[in-house]
C-alpha cells in the first residue's frame, strides 16, 4: 500500500487518457447497473411472490370469471389456511393513458392474504366499513396526487353502471410496504360495490380468481391438484399454479428481458475491458524504461506485477464503483422511466453486489497481461529499448 | 494543400497495420456498440411492423363508445345488425362488407417450453376475408362455419404449440380443429387463432353479443360520412376507427416501453463508446507523436495533420460500424419472438427487423462517434510544439 503514491503519480501523468478511461468505465457501470433495475422491474416481482399462495384461474383463459361459490368449496379442501377472491376491473383515471391496476376484492380476506400490503389500523377500518372505499398504493396517490379522503371517478373498461356513469371511490386509506420491490400501484375496493351495479347485467356472483393460502408450502403441488380436481368437468374447470409460477408465466410471456439486458450489459463490460486494458498495455509500453530502472534499484518481479495490478484496480475501482452509485441514484431518484408501465423498478442489493465483483473482475483482468509483461521483463532489454 | 492532406492521411491510413493490436480495439468498440444498437432497435421496429405496417384505411373497427380495445368492448347481437345496416359499408350480393366479431384470449402453450401464453383467440363472420383483404389462406382452407373448426395465423402457428394443419385442440370443454394457415403480410393478425363467432359464443358464455364490428368502406373518404350516420342513430352508443389508427393505439404502451428504454440503453453505450474512441485515438496519436512533428518540421500544415487523424478514425469506426452492422443483421433480422401487449393482456408475435434505414442510421452513427472521439487527439497532434515533440520519447 504504501506504493499507492507512485501508482497515483503515475496514472497522473497522462491525465487525459485516465479520465477517459475511467469514464468509459463509468458508463459501462452506469449501464449496467441501470439494466439490472430494467431485469428485475420485468421480472415483474417474482421473487417476492409468496411460496405458500396459490392462484386459482380459469382454465379456458384468465378473462374467464368463475362462480363466486367457488371460494366456499375450496375453503373446505384439506392444506387450504385462507382463500380470498379479486376481478381486474380495468379501470382508468380521467383519460386512457392513466390506467393502472385496479381490482375488486373482499377487504378482510384480501388483506389477511397479503401482509406486505401494510394499512393503518384506522384507515382498515375506515376501509371495512365504507362500501364504497377503496385502499390506493403510495405510488399511484403520489402519481395523480390524491389524498386520503378524497372522493375519485374511475372510468371503466369492462364493468360499466348501468346508468354508464363513472365509478366513484372514497379513499379510505393508503397501502405502503416495508419490502423493496412491492408493487404500489393497485387500488383495491369492495366487491361487493362491483356485484351490485352490475347484477342487472347478468354479470352477478362472477369472481376473476381465488388465492389460497396453504398450511404448508410443501403441500402447494398437493392441494392444487385437489382443487382442479373438484372442479374437473364442471361447466367452469379451472387452473391452479404456484403464485411464483404465475408471475413467472406472466413475465415470460413478455419475453425473454432478462437475456437480452444480460448480452447487452455482457457487450459493455467486454468493450471497456477491451479499451482499458488497451490503455494500460499502452501506458506500460511508454514507462518500459523507468520499469527496469525500479527493478535496478532492486524492486522485485513481483512487486511490479503488484503495481501495475494495482494501477488498473484503482482505475476500474474509481470508475466502476461511481458508475454503479449513480445507476443506484437514477434507479432510486429518478424513478420507472417509463412513467408508471414497470412498478418493481429498482436496484436489489445483490445485483449490486454482482457489479462490485465485476468491477474488480475488470480491475484484474485488464491489468493481467502488461502486468505480467511488466513483472518478467528483463532489465538488460529494457534499458537497451530505447 | 489538398495535395498534403492526400499525402498525410494516405500516409496514416496505410500505416494502421503497424498500430493493429490498438485499431482492432477501436473497430471491436465501435462494431459493440452498432451491434446492440442494432438489436435493441430492431425490435421496436419489429414490433412496429407488426403492429402497423398494413392497417387499411378503408376497414373501420366499430366498438363500444368509450372502449379503446376490442377486449373491453361489448355489443349486444342487435348493435351488431344496426352498424351492419348503416347506411355507407361497402355492400355485394351477400349483404354489406361487415363482420361482427369476438375477441377473447385462451391459454395455450408456447413451443418453446410448455407455459401457458394468452393466445387470442378471433370469432369472425363469413365477411372477415372481405374487410381485411389481405388475409389470405396459404395452407389447409377455411373453417366451415358452424363447426369447431379453426384457422391459425402464421405466427401463432409457429410461436405455439400444436397448431399445425390436421392436429386438434383441447380449450376448456370443446375440441378444435386446426384446418388451416393464414397470412396477413406479416401484421398483428397473423398472431391470431379465427374461428366462427357463432361457435365462439357459447363457448365463452357470450350469449348473442360479440366485442366489435369490422367495416369495409367503398372510399377512404366516406369515413366521416360513415362514423356521422352511425352517431346520428340513437338505438347505438359506438365509436368508430380506422384500421391504421386503432393498431397504432394498441401498441402505444409496449411501443413506448421499447423505444424509451431501447434509447437510453444506446444512448449510454454511445457515450461509452466515444469515451473509448477518443482513448484508442489519443493512443494512435501519441504513438506517433515522433512521425506527425517530423512531418509538420517538413512543413506539412496543421489541417492536414487534424484531417489526417479524423480521416483515420472516420475510417476506423466505419469498418466497426459495418461489422457491427453486418453481424446484427446476420444474428437479430428475422428472429421471431412474441410479446404480451399490455392492452390487451394477449400474446402478439413479431420478428426483429434489421431494416436498410436502421443500418444507416447505426453506420451514421458510428461515423459521428469516430469523428467525436478523433476531435480532441487531433488538435493535440496539431497544436503539438515541434520542437517539444521531437525530443518526446
Amino acid at each position: 500500500m504504501k506504493f499507492l503514491h507512485i501508482v497515483w503519480k503515475n496514472l497522473m501523468r497522462k491525465k487525459i487518457r485516465t479520465i477517459f478511461t475511467l469514464l468509459s468505465i463509468f458508463v459501462a457501470f452506469l449501464l449496467f447497473g441501470y439494466l439490472m433495475a430494467v431485469r428485475t422491474a420485468f421480472g415483474m416481482g417474482v421473487d417476492l411472490a409468496g411460496a405458500d399462495r396459490l392462484m386459482v384461474l380459469n382454465k379456458i383463459s384468465l378473462i374467464m370469471p368463475m362462480p363466486r361459490n367457488y371460494m366456499g368449496k375450496v375453503q373446505a379442501i384439506e392444506g387450504v389456511k385462507a382463500v380470498t377472491h379479486a376481478n381486474w376491473f380495468g379501470g382508468y383515471y380521467q383519460e386512457t393513458k392513466n390506467q393502472f391496476a385496479n381490482m375488486a376484492v373482499e377487504p378482510a380476506s384480501w388483506l389477511a392474504m397479503y401482509p406486505e400490503f401494510v394499512v393503518a389500523e384506522d384507515q382498515k377500518k375506515a376501509w371495512l366499513a365504507d362500501r364504497q372505499g377503496a385502499v390506493v398504493g403510495v405510488d399511484t396517490m403520489k402519481r395523480f396526487g390524491w389524498k386520503v379522503g378524497d372522493r375519485i371517478p374511475l372510468q371503466a373498461t369492462i364493468f360499466r353502471r348501468p346508468d354508464r356513469s363513472a365509478w366513484e371511490f372514497n379513499i379510505s386509506g393508503t397501502y405502503d410496504s416495508p419490502i423493496k420491490g412491492t408493487d404500489k400501484t393497485q387500488l383495491f375496493f369492495h366487491y361487493e360495490y362491483l356485484n351490485e351495479a352490475v347484477r342487472s347485467s347478468g354479470f352477478s356472483d362472477q369472481i376473476g380468481w381465488l388465492v389460497i393460502k396453504v398450511d404448508d408450502p410443501a403441500h402447494s403441488p398437493d392441494v392444487a391438484k385437489k382443487v382442479d380436481a373438484l372442479f374437473a368437468n364442471s361447466q367452469t374447470e379451472t387452473k391452479t399454479d404456484s403464485e411464483k409460477n404465475f408471475v413467472a408465466g406472466w413475465a415470460k410471456q413478455i419475453g425473454n428481458i432478462s437475456l437480452i439486458t444480460q448480452l447487452i450489459a455482457a457487450a459493455a463490460i467486454f468493450m471497456m475491458l477491451l479499451v482499458t486494458a488497451n490503455t494500460m498495455a499502452q501506458s506500460i509500453r511508454e514507462r518500459t524504461s523507468e520499469l527496469a530502472v525500479l527493478k535496478t534499484l532492486g524492486f522485485g518481479d513481483g512487486r511490479v506485477l503488484s503495481m501495475v495490478l494495482m494501477e488498473s484496480c484503482v482505475l476500474a475501482l474509481v470508475g466502476g464503483l461511481s458508475g454503479l452509485g449513480l445507476a443506484w441514484v437514477l434507479v432510486t431518484v429518478g424513478g420507472d422511466p417509463t412513467g408508471s408501465f414497470l412498478p418493481t423498478f429498482y436496484l436489489p442489493l445483490e445485483l449490486v453486489a454482482v457489479g462490485v465483483v465485476m468491477v474488480i473482475a475488470l480491475g484484474f483482468a485488464s491489468g493481467a497481461v502488461p502486468a505480467w509483461q511488466a513483472g518478467r521483463l528483463r532489465i538488460v532489454d529494457a534499458l537497451r529499448r530505447n | 494543400m489538398l495535395s498534403q492532406i492526400i499525402a498525410v492521411s494516405s500516409v496514416n491510413l496505410r500505416s494502421i497495420r503497424q498500430r493493429l493490436g490498438s485499431s482492432v480495439v477501436a473497430i471491436v468498440g465501435i462494431a459493440g456498440v452498432v451491434i446492440v444498437f442494432l438489436g435493441v432497435l430492431s425490435i421496436g421496429e419489429g414490433f412496429k411492423a407488426a403492429m402497423s405496417s398494413v392497417g387499411d384505411p378503408r376497414t373501420i373497427i366499430v366498438m363500444r363508445a368509450g372502449s379503446d380495445t376490442e377486449m373491453t368492448s361489448g355489443l349486444s347481437g342487435d348493435a351488431a345488425r344496426i352498424i351492419m345496416d348503416t347506411p355507407g359499408i361497402e355492400r355485394t350480393e351477400r349483404g354489406p362488407v361487415a363482420s361482427p366479431e369476438l375477441f377473447v384470449i385462451v391459454a395455450h402453450p408456447t413451443r418453446k417450453d410448455t407455459s401457458d401464453a394468452n393466445v387470442p383467440l378471433r370469432g369472425v363472420s363469413p365477411e372477415a376475408l372481405g374487410v381485411r383483404p389481405e388475409v389470405k389462406i396459404v395452407e389447409g382452407r377455411m373453417f366451415t362455419p358452424g363447426t369447431s373448426e379453426i384457422v391459425v395465423g402464421r405466427a401463432a402457428s409457429r410461436q405455439f404449440a400444436g397448431l399445425t394443419v390436421g392436429s386438434s385442440v383441447r380449450w376448456g370443454k370443446n375440441n378444435w380443429q386446426v384446418v388451416g394457415i393464414f397470412e396477413a403480410h406479416g401484421n398483428a393478425a397473423e398472431s391470431e387463432i379465427w374461428t366462427d363467432a357463432r361457435v365462439l359464443q357459447p363457448a365463452y358464455q357470450r350469449g348473442n353479443s360479440y366485442q366489435s364490428v369490422y367495416v369495409r368502406l367503398p372510399s377512404e373518404d366516406s369515413f366521416q360520412a360513415f362514423k356521422d350516420a352511425l352517431t346520428a342513430n340513437p338505438q347505438i352508443s359506438v365509436t368508430a376507427i380506422r384500421e391504421p389508427e386503432y393498431f397504432a393505439a394498441q401498441s402505444e404502451v409496449l411501443h413506448q416501453i421499447i423505444t424509451t428504454i431501447g434509447f437510453l440503453i444506446a444512448g449510454l453505450m454511445g457515450i461509452g463508446a466515444v469515451f473509448g474512441a477518443v482513448n484508442t485515438m489519443y493512443t494512435a496519436v501519441s504513438t506517433r507523436t515522433r512521425e506527425i512533428a517530423t512531418l509538420r518540421a517538413l512543413g506539412f500544415g496543421s489541417f492536414p495533420v487534424v484531417f489526417s487523424v479524423l480521416s483515420e478514425s472516420a475510417f476506423l469506426s466505419l469498418v466497426g460500424g459495418l461489422i457491427g452492422g453486418i453481424a446484427a443483421w446476420a444474428a437479430f433480422d428475422g428472429y421471431q419472438t412474441s410479446t404480451m401487449n399490455f392492452q390487451s393482456f394477449s400474446q402478439i408475435a413479431f420478428a426483429f427487423a434489421v431494416t436498410p434505414r436502421l443500418l444507416m442510421i447505426a453506420l451514421i452513427y458510428s461515423l459521428v462517434m469516430g469523428l467525436v472521439g478523433g476531435m480532441l487527439p487531433a488538435i493535440r497532434a496539431a497544436r503539438l510544439p515541434v520542437v517539444t515533440a521531437l525530443r518526446e520519447l
